[in-house]
Formats: structure tokens, C-alpha cells, sequence
């Protein structure tokens, strides 16, 4: 079958346009991978056509791209999977928030120093003698085993809508191995990573939109786990920031009233004396006031409030904790 | 008339009662009687925070409300895309661990609740196509948008993760909103920000990245011609709509786009008056709309 292949091409060396499109059609066949094509094209069309790949086997990570404006393993990935009417139509990037190096290779050094800022390894106050191993329970580390699946794709860092406006975020991938670490039984460091993931540009900067879940081919679920991390940050008492706030507040507004009391949610989280903050909402106070749109101020409690905090008095108190 | 137990979410309640008349509104003309008493009483769904503090108790809540919905018989209706994804979340996870729902069960046994797994979380936007009709609903529409250009704004919960919310098994939801846009006669204005998070849930925490997403996808459609976006997310409503103007200030450019919830989009195309589905109370002005829906016959 015939796959029309649309390519992003950059060449840091072109003396026309830096940026383009160049178009490919290609004979493949049914089982053929998106990555299959662009090595043909690139074996037999135009050399110049630059990609990463390896294992061609959804295990190396190298041949993350964006296919039809997702991130996704080109090896792992089927033409067939995009056709509609009869015709197959690729559109083909290179991984997004990452600088591109050529056509569809982008450079990793900004993930690699994301995810080394974490202290990637096991950090245990009694570390196992020479020639011993440092053992831990099945059941214990099972738990691991979806995060400990990242393949460093960088598929995830691709799409993530908080690294499209700040680069400075931690990412999605960085952070997901911060919690393989957090939550190893064997690593005692778990108060000190919690602290540093705590400041600004860590866990508390994800917008949970679960575009790092949806696009991650293995599985790792990486909104998940920074939302655990949360937890355990709450847990242990890192409670000081807006994020650690804003969920205090929002649970208590739901426990005491059965639902969200929006008027009273800024005003906490920021803490009625922090002026600095307050001042920051007038105009939208303003704005709001001036369309009708300000939140009732009194709040009242839903009917059947008493069976919520039954509810609350019961599961909350039976947290999961950590391993 | 199909009758529908409605959840109406905390927003809707609160800052953005143009939702709640408008879909009431629209709602009556489409035929769907939507029955409020039976969740008065159910709690707010956590909207993925209360989930950060605490996931089982999120789901304990959100299966009370599903037992609620069960004894009604009725088909459960949403009109927030946040509603929607953490119920289906939720629900999701009770129904994939029958152990999981057992041990809930047993901490709703108090109030006499038992949820078996049967509710549907629905938004307005997937009744319009699975229960009403695409064509009835177009049958309603007796003014045509012809001429006015619209991008669809989906919020984050609606769209994602697919699997949850069962996208390859109902096609439809995956671009209802486009097809509910051009239904209206409007032109569609598609940009890859449509699925894209409008930045609301950081809002508090890291005001600044949250007001450039506003910036980025108002102005990228605005770029490219949109009279306005359509949401069918209360959430992303009061932050594309509310901090519309510091991100025109942290853009230094005016933006001026408004943002209609998805049934303001419907009551419209119904003819109906626009100070009926409360275009008046958006902080983002729709006079513009307004005065050309009045020009045009
Ligand atoms: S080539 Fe190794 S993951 Fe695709």
C-alpha cells in the first residue's frame, strides 16, 4: 500500500529556508511500521533524511517522534493504524520541547540533566557489604515495576503542556524517576528528595493533563506517580507550599461542605496574610464583579454533608502509606 | 423527553452560573429532562486534587455518587469535562477490581448505598450524539451561525487518557465538538491547542505558566480567525475566559476572544436570546457576537 509521508526537515546547515516539509510516498506493506518507511525513504529516497533509531523494537527509546501531532516509538508504531478513506497520511516531527539537532533528532542533553538532578540511584545509609546484595521483598519492589519500565523515550517531555510554556519545569520523565526512587524500600533519602522535588519547577508545577499518560509507550504513567509524590510530600509534612495549600484547602472545603467553595479557595491557599498574593486577585475580583461572575461568598453545606465526612472519617484515615 | 440525573459539578454552582441557566435552557428544548433531587446531595468529585491527597477516598466519593445515580435507574449527565474524566477515572478503577468496589461498598453500607458498576458517566457534549442525535439536535437549530468562525476548546479530562474514556469504542467523542461547531453553520477554526491544557489546575500555584497557556491558545486561534472558542469545560471557561486579560498583558497584545460554553453554542443556534444563555456575564466581552447575531437575520 502507498504511505505519504510528510516530514519536518532542519537543516542548521541549509543556506534557504532553515525549516520545511518535504514529502514522501512510499510502497509498504501491511505490517509496516512508521519507522520502516522513513528508513526505506531515507535508504532509498533521500539520504539526507535524519532520524534516531536502534532496537526497532520499543526497547531502546531512541525513535521517539511526533506522528499526526503525537508523540510516539516510530518502531512501535503501525502505518496502518493512520488510514482512513483508503489513504494513509503521516505527518512527521521531531519530538517537541527538545531543540531539534536535524530533521527528526532533537538534543537529549536537557532531559539527561533533568533526570540526573534527581539523584537517579539508591541513596541508603547502610549500604550492603562488598560482595553482598542489597535484597528487597518481591512484593515490595512490585509495585515498581510499571515506572522501572521507562525506556527514557522522552515521548512524554515531547508533549508535555507545562514544558510548551516553562522550560524550567522538571518534567514528567525526571519526575516519574524521582518516584522510582521515593518509593524503592532500600533507599532512605526519601525526606531529602522530597524537599528538593518540592521547590518551584518540581512536583507541584504538573497540571495533571495527562497528556504524559497518554502518549507513554510503556506504560509508566507518569501523572500518576507525580501525583503520589504529592501525596508523600503531604505525608511527610511538606506542607508549605501553594500546591501542598491548594490541596489542603480543597479537600477541607469538600469535607466540610460536601463541595468546592471557590471564593474561600484563593483566599487560603495564598493565606489571608500574604497581601502581596491577595492584591494580585482584585483586578480578576474586579473583572469577576462586574459580569456577576464572583462565587456565592456564603457558602452553604450540602444536605447530606454528615454522610460525606463519615466518609472522610473513615478512608482518610486509612492512607496508604509507603511501602 | 429522556430523563437524565444530573450532575451539575461545583462550577457551575459557583463562578459560572451561565452555564447552569443556559444548559437548563437548552437542555429543555433538546428534550432532556434533566431530574436534580437525586444528587443534591452527592459531593464534589474531587477534581483530581482531593485525588492528589488521597486517590481511594476521591473514588470513595465519586462510587457513592454513582450509587446514588443506580438507584435512580436514570442515565447519569454531566456538563464539565473535569466532572466527566475524574468520574470515568474512578469508575474505571471500581470496575476493573471487584475487591477494590467491595471494600468501598462497605464503606458506603452506612448510608445504605451500594454501587454494582452499571453508571455511565455522560457529558452533555457525548448525549448530544449517543442518546438525542446529532440530527435531532440539528433539527433544533432554527438560526444559522453561518459567518462567524468558531475553535473548539476541549479541556484536558475529555479527551485523555483514550483508554478511561472508551474514545475508540465511541469515535464520536473525539471530535463531537467540531462536528457540533460546524453543525451550528459556523465555520471551524482547528488548532493542535484544542486538546492542550488551558493551564486553570496551576493556576494558584504557578499563576504565571498557567496565564501563558491562556495567552497561547487564545492567541493561535484568534490568529487564525476565531470569533470565538467553544468549551465544553467550566474549568477552562474561567481561565481562558477570566485571565484572558493578564494574558493579554503578559502577551502585550489584545486578544479579546471570547469563550462560550457548549451550550451557549446550542441555545444560539436555537435562536434562542442571548441574554437568555447569560452571554452578558463573561468577562470577555460577546458584545461583538451579539451585535452580529442581531444584524444578521
Ligand atoms: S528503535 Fe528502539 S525504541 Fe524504537
Amino acid at each position: 500500500m502507498k504511505v505519504e509521508y510528510k516530514v519536518k526537515r532542519y537543516n542548521p546547515e541549509s543556506d534557504v529556508a532553515l525549516e520545511s516539509f518535504d514529502t514522501y510516498v512510499v510502497e509498504l506493506d501491511q505490517a509496516a511500521t512508521v519507522l520502516d518507511g522513513l528508513i526505506k525513504i531515507r535508504e532509498e529516497v533521500d539520504n539526507t533524511l535524519t532520524l534516531r533509531c536502534s532496537c526497532r523494537s520499543a526497547i531502546c527509546g531512541s525513535c521517539a517522534m511526533r506522528i499526526n501531532g503525537q508523540a510516539m516509538l516510530a518502531c512501535n508504531t503501525k502505518v496502518s493504524d493512520f488510514e482512513e478513506n483508503g489513504n494513509i497520511k503521516l505527518l512527521v516531527e521531531p519530538p517537541g520541547n527538545m531543540p531539534v539537532i536535524k530533521d527528526l533528532v532533537v538534543d537529549f542533553v536537557p532531559f539527561w540533566s533533568k533526570v540526573k538532578s534527581v539523584d537517579p540511584w539508591l541513596k541508603s545509609s547502610h549500604p550492603p557489604k562488598y560482595m553482598e546484595e542489597h535484597i528487597a521483598s518481591n512484593e515490595s519492589m512490585l509495585h515498581l515495576s510499571g515506572v522501572m519500565g521507562c525506556i527514557m523515550c522522552g515521548a512524554c517531555v515531547s508533549d508535555c503542556t507545562v514544558l510548551e510554556v516553562d522550560k524550567s519545569f522538571l518534567g514528567p520523565a525526571a519526575l516519574a524517576k524521582a518516584y522510582r526512587f521515593v518509593s524503592d524500600p532500600r533507599d532512605d533519602s526519601t525526606k531529602f528528595r522530597l524537599k528538593a522535588l518540592e521547590k518551584p519547577s518540581g512536583m507541584w508545577d504538573c497540571t495533571r493533563c495527562m497528556q504524559c499518560v497518554e502518549v507513554c509507550p510503556k506504560g509508566v504513567d507518569p501523572m500518576g506517580r507525580i501525583m503520589k509524590l504529592r501525596d508523600f510530600a503531604i505525608q511527610d509534612g511538606y506542607k508549605n507550599t501553594y500546591g501542598a495549600k491548594h490541596t489542603a484547602v480543597f479537600t477541607d472545603s469538600v469535607k466540610n461542605t460536601g463541595w468546592l467553595n471557590e471564593f474561600q479557595l484563593p483566599l487560603r491557599t495564598f493565606g489571608i496574610f500574604n497581601v502581596f498574593k491577595l492584591l494580585g486577585l482584585l483586578p480578576i475580583l474586579l473583572d469577576a464583579l462586574v459580569s456577576r461572575k464572583v462565587p456565592p461568598v456564603f457558602h452553604h453545606k450540602l444536605p447530606s454533608v454528615s454522610s460525606i465526612q463519615r466518609i472522610f472519617k473513615k478512608v482518610d484515615l486509612q492512607i496508604t502509606k509507603r511501602e | 423527553m429522556k430523563k437524565f440525573a444530573f450532575y451539575p459539578g461545583c462550577v457551575s454552582r459557583g463562578a459560572c452560573p451561565e452555564l447552569f441557566d443556559s444548559t437548563l435552557t437548552v437542555c429543555e428544548r433538546l428534550g432532556i429532562e434533566l431530574i436534580h433531587e437525586p444528587l443534591e446531595g452527592a459531593s464534589c468529585t474531587g477534581a483530581g486534587v482531593l485525588q492528589e491527597k488521597n486517590q481511594k477516598l476521591g473514588d470513595t466519593l465519586n462510587a457513592r455518587t454513582f450509587a446514588m445515580v443506580e438507584k435512580t435507574g436514570l442515565p447519569l449527565l454531566t456538563i464539565c469535562s473535569t466532572c466527566q474524566g475524574v468520574m470515568a477515572q474512578a469508575n474505571y478503577r471500581l470496575r476493573s477490581d471487584k475487591n477494590y468496589l467491595d471494600e468501598i461498598n462497605r464503606d458506603l453500607a452506612d448510608e445504605n448505598l451500594q454501587y454494582s458498576g452499571s453508571v455511565e458517566p455522560k457529558h452533555l457534549l457525548w448525549v448530544l450524539f449517543e442518546d438525542i442525535g446529532v440530527d435531532y439536535v440539528k433539527s433544533q437549530f432554527t438560526r444559522s451561525l453561518e459567518g462567524f468562525k468558531f475553535a473548539p476548546f476541549y479541556g484536558c479530562y475529555i479527551v485523555r487518557p483514550s483508554d478511561v474514556l472508551a474514545l475508540d469504542v465511541n469515535p464520536d467523542r473525539k471530535n463531537s465538538l467540531e462536528q457540533i461547531i460546524e453543525a451550528t453553520g459556523a465555520e471551524l477554526v482547528d488548532f493542535p491547542g484544542k486538546t492542550a491544557c488551558c493551564g486553570f489546575p496551576i493556576l494558584l500555584i504557578n499563576e504565571t505558566n498557567s496565564t501563558k497557556m491562556v495567552g497561547n491558545h487564545t492567541l493561535s486561534a484568534k490568529r487564525k480567525g476565531a470569533d470565538a472558542m467553544v468549551t465544553p469545560c467550566p474549568l477552562c471557561h474561567l481561565n481562558l475566559d477570566g485571565y484572558q486579560p493578564s494574558a493579554s498583558l503578559l502577551r502585550r497584545e489584545k486578544i479579546n476572544l471570547p469563550i462560550l460554553h457548549l451550550p451557549q453554542l446550542l441555545g444560539l443556534a436555537m435562536g434562542i436570546e442571548p441574554t437568555e444563555l447569560k452571554l452578558n456575564r463573561h468577562i470577555v466581552s460577546t458584545k461583538k457576537i451579539i451585535s452580529t447575531l442581531s444584524v444578521t437575520p
